[in-house]
């Protein structure tokens, strides 16, 4: 006979079940009994999980994520109802469009409140719906086991996605005979298709025919695992590769075969040759507009291949003639074994003009500049070198993002958190948090313009509180820099509103007792940068940023892929 | 640019609290208009059935039948064009019994569209005719013209489909060979 527990310890130990070992979160009313049952799991022997105290729950789930993405394990974040749980749906938008697995467990009024406009009621499930992979009431006690295990499985399998749990006080404090349930099928949901040995054969043999391939790579590898497989893959026919911002680090920097980033601000040959390749084999990645520019002129010569665990992504935004729809662990191994051996050395040396055109015009102005105020790439070039490519890279979004995933090297796997799909400001701080406990051996370096840093500038409470080592680089340029970047290229200079007044970082630091520094003159770059890596815990490095500085290259928006600006004219 | 074209889309899912809300928000977040919309419980036990129409092109309607059919509790989405399935659709009108009565027109109007006389009282008569969407449409615009409708209910699509195979059960029959595997 099973002993009769609360809903709330249930939650504790279904969460025990599915190995939880963090969790972010934020306590509440509706949410209290769970609290305290939290407290025991927290310490003493029952202890089972540290529990982070975020300042927002929007922070909870972006932490979530960060750990998620590092670790490769699902991110799980516990809220209250009402204002904690529309706070976390930001983070709940962002987990959905980058295909992040998180569980939110978000407190209810009891049920017999519910639709009452009782304090703190939301109707959580309805809202959430839309921007989450599945949102599920739990109504009782007795459905805990479940629904917990049902919303694990679902998060982290197949493309993995955020699911919200709606936990009414009832039951949470309702008693029940617990038993733990392990839920590994649901009948209506196929998160591994099988695959279609015929598309395998196709894809190969119009890999085997093609004299000009591309491979773009998405962060389908990496949440595959299947990093190895894609390694064996683009070595056995000899195909050039890019990364999707989320792929970066699914395929080593420093891979011979690696031609760099995708999209607006990717790398410029690798934008010239989708429009030239005559098979594009696309895997794991969704042809966002920010990959493909125009969708009317994107690589209309090419053959695609479109390689997806999901269904619903093929044909979606660029007409697929072969797609390999199933996990790409598998898909990549069953096409490499009918490929043939290939060279096409001559193929990638053509690549080599247009990068030297971009390193000159480009690449050394911004990260080996020689006067004028500190840049961008030049900061994000001196942290790589100095980490060696260990560290993880976080960044919140904006110019910031933009020139930190262009100059950092991924010479390791899984070392990049950003908000892709959502372009979520505020990310970054929370986000690094969670990279600190999902992976505490490497460092975590996380770079963040002076819009974002305030967006979620709360978390340095967290900072502060768990000493998390994040190593934050403040690239201060007193402007939204890539809207202040839109306006003068697209808005006549018209400057509306991206103008920034900023506090005083260094005495922010100072409440939060965190080590700063600031960073104005090149000659300091380097030293300042070791010293930040060189102190144990949080840090703050302020650079003093050129207000316009660009990042460049750049596909305006909605012109073709292969329309790309080296320079801004004028 | 393709013509937009009438769709009818089945759906089938578990039967849980709010699909229907998920299915509905993968129209809404493109501003289709649903035509009609018809839900209740399937033949196979638990599980519910969606009857939607609505207009858009082939592409477009591929893309809705992907999107409803990645929510996680729903078993399967598919289109079909009218000539495709047997499809009908009821409705019921009301008429006051005073009126209907005092003009024999009424009478013959019902019965010249194969209507059926349901219920009469000394109040109201119902009427009810089942049919394609423009037979019931000529009904309701024939009586309508006398100025004797009180009220006109429709009940929206319902359908089966002409093929011969039943892909649910195909589905379902698949998936729990795949739960026994993976045992």
């Amino acid at each position: 006979m099973a002993e009769k527990i609360t809903g709330s310890e249930a939650l504790m130990r279904a969460l025990q079940y599915e190995g939880v070992k963090t969790i972010f979160g934020y306590p509440g009313g509706s949410i209290m009994p769970v609290y305290d049952a939290l407290y025991d799991y927290t310490r003493g022997e029952k202890k089972a999980f540290d529990h982070i105290l975020v300042r927002h729950e929007q922070g909870a789930t972006h932490a979530a994520e960060g750990y998620a993405r590092v670790s490769g394990q699902v991110g799980c974040a516990i809220v209250t109802s009402g204002p904690g749980a529309t706070n976390t749906l930001t983070g709940v938008a962002d987990a959905m469009l980058d295909s992040t697995p998180i569980v939110v467990i978000a407190g209810q009024v009891p049920i017999s409140a519910l639709g009452t406009d009782f304090f703190q009621e939301v109707d959580l499930v309805g809202v959430a719906q839309p921007i989450s992979k599945w949102s599920y009431q739990i109504r009782h006690a007795e459905d805990v086991a479940w629904a917990v295990s049902r919303a694990f499985y679902i998060a982290r399998s197949g493309r993995p996605g955020p699911v919200v749990l709606d936990f009414p006080k009832n039951a949470q404090t309702e008693l029940v005979d617990f038993k733990p349930e392990r839920v590994d099928f649901v009948r209506s949901y196929v998160p591994y298709p099988k695959l279609d040995a015929d598309a395998v054969r196709a894809a190969a043999e119009l890999i085997n025919q093609s004299k000009k391939p591309l491979a773009l790579v998405g962060q389908g590898v990496e949440l595959g695992n299947a990093q190895d497989e894609l390694q064996a893959f683009l070595e056995k026919a000899d195909i050039p590769a890019g990364r999707t911002m989320l792929g970066l680090s699914a395929l080593p920097s420093t891979h011979p075969l690696n031609v760099g980033m995708l999209g607006m601000h990717g790398n410029y040959a690798v934008n010239l040759k989708e429009q030239e390749c005559d098979v594009l084999i696309a895997i794991g990645m969704r042809f966002s507009d920010r990959v493909t520019g125009s969708l009317k002129t994107y690589a209309k010569q090419a053959k695609v291949i479109h390689l997806d665990i999901d269904r619903s992504e093929i044909n979606k935004n660029v007409k697929a003639d072969v797609a390999v729809v199933g996990d790409c662990k598998e898909s990549l191994p069953a096409i490499t074994a009918l490929l043939q051996k290939n060279d096409h050395r001559e193929w990638r040396d053509s690549f080599k003009p247009l990068d030297e055109k971009e390193r000159v015009k480009v690449i050394e102005p911004a990260i080996h500049p020689k006067e004028g105020p500190l840049l961008m790439g030049e900061v994000v070039n001196a942290v790589a070198e100095a980490t060696q490519g260990d560290a993880v890279l976080v960044t919140d979004v904006g110019q910031n993002q933009l020139f930190a995933t262009r100059y950092f090297k991924y010479p390791k796997r899984r070392s990049i958190c950003i908000s892709g799909g959502l372009g979520t400001m505020g990310y970054g701080m929370p986000a690094a948090i969670g990279a600190t406990f999902g992976t505490p051996d490497r460092t975590v370096v996380c770079f963040m313009g002076d819009g974002g840093f305030q967006m979620c500038i709360e978390e340095l409470g967290t900072i502060m509180e768990h000493q998390s080592p994040v190593k934050m680089i403040l690239m201060n340029n007193n402007y939204l820099g890539n809207v202040r970047q839109w306006q003068d290229m697209f808005w006549n200079r018209r400057k509306s509103f991206t103008r920034m007044l900023n506090p005083c970082y260094e005495l922010i630091a100072k409440g939060y007792g965190i080590p700063y520094s600031c960073v104005t003159e090149r000659s300091e770059l380097k030293d300042a940068v070791a010293k930040m890596l060189n102190t144990d815990g949080p840090y703050i490095m302020e650079c003093a940023i050129l207000e316009d500085d660009n990042v460049l290259p750049m596909t305006p928006p909605g012109k073709n892929v292969d329309d790309m600006l080296l320079e801004v004219k004028g | 640019m393709e013509e937009n074209k009438l769709y009818t889309i089945l759906v089938y899912s578990e039967n849980f609290a709010g699909v229907l809300n998920q299915i509905t928000a993968v129209f809404t977040r493109r501003q289709i208009n649903i035509e009609s919309l018809n839900v209740c419980a399937s033949s196979t036990p638990g599980v519910h059935k969606y009857t939607i129409t609505c207009y858009c092109s082939s592409e477009m309607v591929k893309m809705l039948k992907m999107q409803i059919e990645k929510r996680i509790d729903v078993l399967q989405a598919r289109y079909y064009l009218d000539e495709d399935i047997f499809m009908l659709e009821s409705s019921l009108l009301k008429i006051s019994t005073p009126t209907m009565l005092e003009n024999p027109e009424i009478c013959r109007i019902v019965r010249h569209h194969g209507a059926r006389i349901v219920e009469v009282n000394p109040t109201y008569s119902a009427v009810e005719k089942t049919g394609t969407t423009e037979e019931i449409l000529s009904l309701f615009e024939a009586l309508n013209a006398l100025g004797v409708v009180r009220q006109f209910a429709r009940s929206g699509r319902i359908c089966i489909t002409r093929g011969t195979r039943e892909q649910l059960d195909d589905y379902l029959a698949q998936r729990e060979k795949e739960r026994h595997a993976e045992d």
